[in-house]
């Protein structure tokens, strides 16, 4: 049943508030390990090489996993990291065998102890299994999100995962992603809104109600957060590869801002996942703590808002790092230590009371160069924040979050901090005009998106009726 | 050849092509149809290349995915008008594709993309989705008696997926008749070698192109010609005097 709170006031007082280290509502997990309480920690993550995954390259796969617990649990040590959090995002497989990933987890968590009861590291790991609800991105099948194999298989891998001992349970859940996708390809406001605003605020209820409670009921997993990689991440990237315009993913990363908060709103503590880039506004409503990844995910992911996205983080992650041979070491191993003297600094920073003299060249670096490193910077954040939890619904919430960042980069735009080119700019008009015939009901979008879009997604699989499909 | 004066303006054609104004597209090839125009006209002479002028406009960056997608949903409108009157002279597509993502991978967008690219190019495109087994593909191969199979992979882990493939084909006894296009962020020229497949493209108008030299070089349109057949892509290398 859900016990959905929905958050009518922001956590804090102002964007002054928003700062590296400290939330509002910390979080405690793992190893003695409290997250938001005055100290930004690593949190590393790590995959495998090319490899096969299957039945017979298990050994191997397992042999990969205790090299890399290993050797960053060592790497963390030796650099005297205040704590760590190890994220173990699980390959498909590993989902699809509950089983696997339960294994990786147990193996984790026994590396977490060891170094805890050995040199006092404390830790936590965050699990995360892959949504692998569906399928998605099969021509010409909708997605079944609420039943069936691969549900089952989902939801005995959390059962599994937190048997396991897994501090912080999360997911990459991927409802509505078959409309957003196809609103970005085409460019079409429509369905990118009703998509985050509708559908997945629905599937995002419905999944973190079950996760919150299983968690709950065990006693030990927190239940920390969702993120829109498949959402805003993927317009982010396209818009980097000058496949999209930036505007639209700028819009589109505030709006998922509402579609992540949902989690919490369900019952998560966080720290929210950290490709969620939407995170900071989430901070800012819920007060949880939250992971961010940027300049030290380069192996990873490319953008724009390397410095910017750390300006508000608790945790500092490299999003995700092959386990291959370096000079140095492997791979995982480097980017602990890179993390590390990250995070060194950031603490340093606050430990002087000059986390805000910091924060603010971080902010400087990045605020003008993307219109998403324009709507990223905690003022703008407070704003898009203060917009979104003025309204009731999802749906108003959702288009609030569009409209408010709109108006953050027009305003960048006329002030020429931010300089757009002609085509993004024609986008940008393009979109207010779109934001502005956007429908008060969100069931009137429901028939339209279901009259164009019917052939992608099945209603019911978002516990929505439309009468356009009761008709069929 | 008998040369046919039309009231409609083609020009338009072209225009709500490159626009991505499907309506006008449709309109427009719709009444010039009524008035006689041939199909393979307007094909060489305004659908190829309006699309010619989107690709060259998203490869210069002037043009993002959707414009570039609501051009490919303009030419396609308008060709299904002709598609029938094309098929009952016996004209064949430029090739046929079938592609789809390995395996394991549920990344989907950048195969999304060249499947567009595909179709605008004049290819049958035939697209399996995400996560495709190799037996998926084989079958389609041979359903489809397909000149070309692409696979995508974003997860390293993924990406042996594509030589599982290439041994399923193998062993199907198709390997001779298609060719292998891969690609994907992992993707590499080397790790294509390495495989044993055809061909590797970074991007999705590169790999249109790739895929129009591929059946050009495979003389498809020669082998349809001696059976007294045409392509598209003979066509279209006709009309540009190309190859």
């Amino acid at each position: 049943m859900s016990k959905e709170k929905i958050f009518r006031n922001l956590a804090v007082s102002g964007p002054q508030d928003l700062i590296f280290g400290f939330a509002p509502k910390p979080v405690k997990c793992g190893f003695d390990l409290t997250i938001g309480a005055g100290t930004v920690f690593p949190e590393v993550n790590f995959t495998l090489p090319v490899m096969d995954v299957s039945t017979k390259t298990w050994p191997e796969v397992i042999a990969h996993y205790e090299e890399m617990a290993t050797n960053i649990l060592k790497r963390a040590v030796a650099m005297k990291v205040p704590g760590i959090v190890l994220e173990f995002e699980q390959l498909p497989q590993m989902t699809e065998t509950p089983e696997w990933g339960a294994e990786i987890t147990a193996l984790l968590e026994r590396h977490l102890k060891q170094n805890y009861e050995k040199y006092g590291l404390r830790g936590a790991a965050r699990i995360t299994p892959a949504d692998i609800r569906g399928p998605a991105g099969v021509k010409g099948v909708k997605p079944v999100m609420r039943h069936g194999e691969l549900w089952e298989k989902l939801n005995r891998s959390f059962d599994l995962c937190i048997a396991a001992g897994g501090d912080l349970i999360s997911i990459e859940s991927i409802g509505a992603k078959e409309v957003h996708d196809e609103g970005l390809m085409f460019g079409d406001v429509r369905a990118i809104v009703f998509a985050l605003g509708v559908l997945a605020c629905r599937d995002m209820t419905w999944l973190w109600s079950q996760i919150v409670d299983k968690c709950e009921k065990s006693g030990h997993s927190v239940p920390a957060g969702d993120t829109a990689c498949g959402f805003a991440n993927t317009s982010m990237v396209l818009a980097y590869q000058k496949l999209l315009p930036d505007v639209v993913a700028a819009v589109d990363r505030a709006m998922a801002g509402v579609r992540t908060l949902k989690a919490v709103e369900c019952g998560a503590k966080g720290p929210s996942k950290d490709c969620g880039y939407e995170n900071p506004i989430v901070k800012a409503i819920s007060g949880i703590p939250i992971s961010q990844e940027g300049k030290s995910a380069t192996c990873a992911h490319f953008s724009h808002v390397g410095n910017m996205s750390s300006t508000m983080c608790d945790l500092w992650s490299n999003e995700s790092v092959q386990n291959i041979r370096l000079l140095s070491g492997n791979a995982p191993e480097a980017y602990t230590e890179l993390l590390a003297y990250d995070v060194r600094l950031m603490n340093i920073a606050n430990e002087k009371k000059q986390g805000k003299i910091f924060q603010s060249w971080m902010i400087e670096s990045d605020q003008n160069v993307s219109a998403i490193g324009t709507i990223l910077a905690p003022e703008s954040v407070y704003t898009i924040a203060k917009a979104i939890v003025a309204e009731e619904t999802d749906y108003l919430r959702t288009v609030a979050a569009g409209k408010a960042a709109l108006d953050i980069i027009q305003k960048s735009v006329d002030k020429k901090n931010l300089n757009l080119g002609k085509k993004e700019l024609q986008w940008l008009e393009r979109l207010h005009k779109e934001f502005a015939n956007l429908p008060k009901d969100e069931n009137v979008l429901a028939e339209e998106i279901f009259g164009t879009m019917g052939h992608l997604f099945d209603p019911e699989c978002y516990g929505l009726k439309v009468a356009a499909a009761a008709a069929k | 050849m008998e040369k046919c004066v039309l009231m409609t303006d083609l020009k338009k054609l072209h225009k709500a092509i490159v626009e991505g104004d499907a309506k006008t597209a449709v309109e427009v090839t719709k009444a010039a149809l009524a008035e006689g125009a041939k199909p393979l006209d307007l094909i060489q002479n305004f659908m190829i290349p309006a699309m010619d002028e989107v690709g060259k406009l998203f490869e210069e960056e002037e043009y993002f995915v959707p414009e570039l997608l609501l051009s490919g949903r303009a030419m396609r409108g308008a060709f299904d008008l002709i598609r029938p009157l094309m098929a009952a002279q016996g004209v064949q597509p430029t090739g046929r594709v079938v592609i789809g993502t390995v395996q394991g991978d549920l990344h989907d967008i950048g195969k999304n993309l060249v499947a567009a690219m595909l179709e605008g190019a004049g290819f049958e495109v035939t697209d399996l989705g995400a996560d495709v087994a190799p037996e998926k593909f084989v079958e389609a191969v041979k359903a489809k008696n397909a000149n070309i199979v692409a696979f995508s992979a974003m997860l390293t882990v993924t990406m042996p997926k594509m030589q599982t493939t290439i041994e399923a084909l193998k062993a199907a006894g198709l390997r001779n008749q298609v060719k292998v296009m891969v690609g994907g962020a992992p993707i590499s020229q080397a790790y294509c070698d390495q495989i044993g497949a055809d061909a590797y493209s970074d991007t999705a108008s590169g790999a249109a192109a790739i895929a129009r030299e591929i059946v050009v070089n495979q003389k498809v349109s020669a082998q349809f010609a001696e059976k007294g057949e045409k392509t598209l892509a003979g066509i279209a290398a006709a009309g540009k005097g190309t190859k």
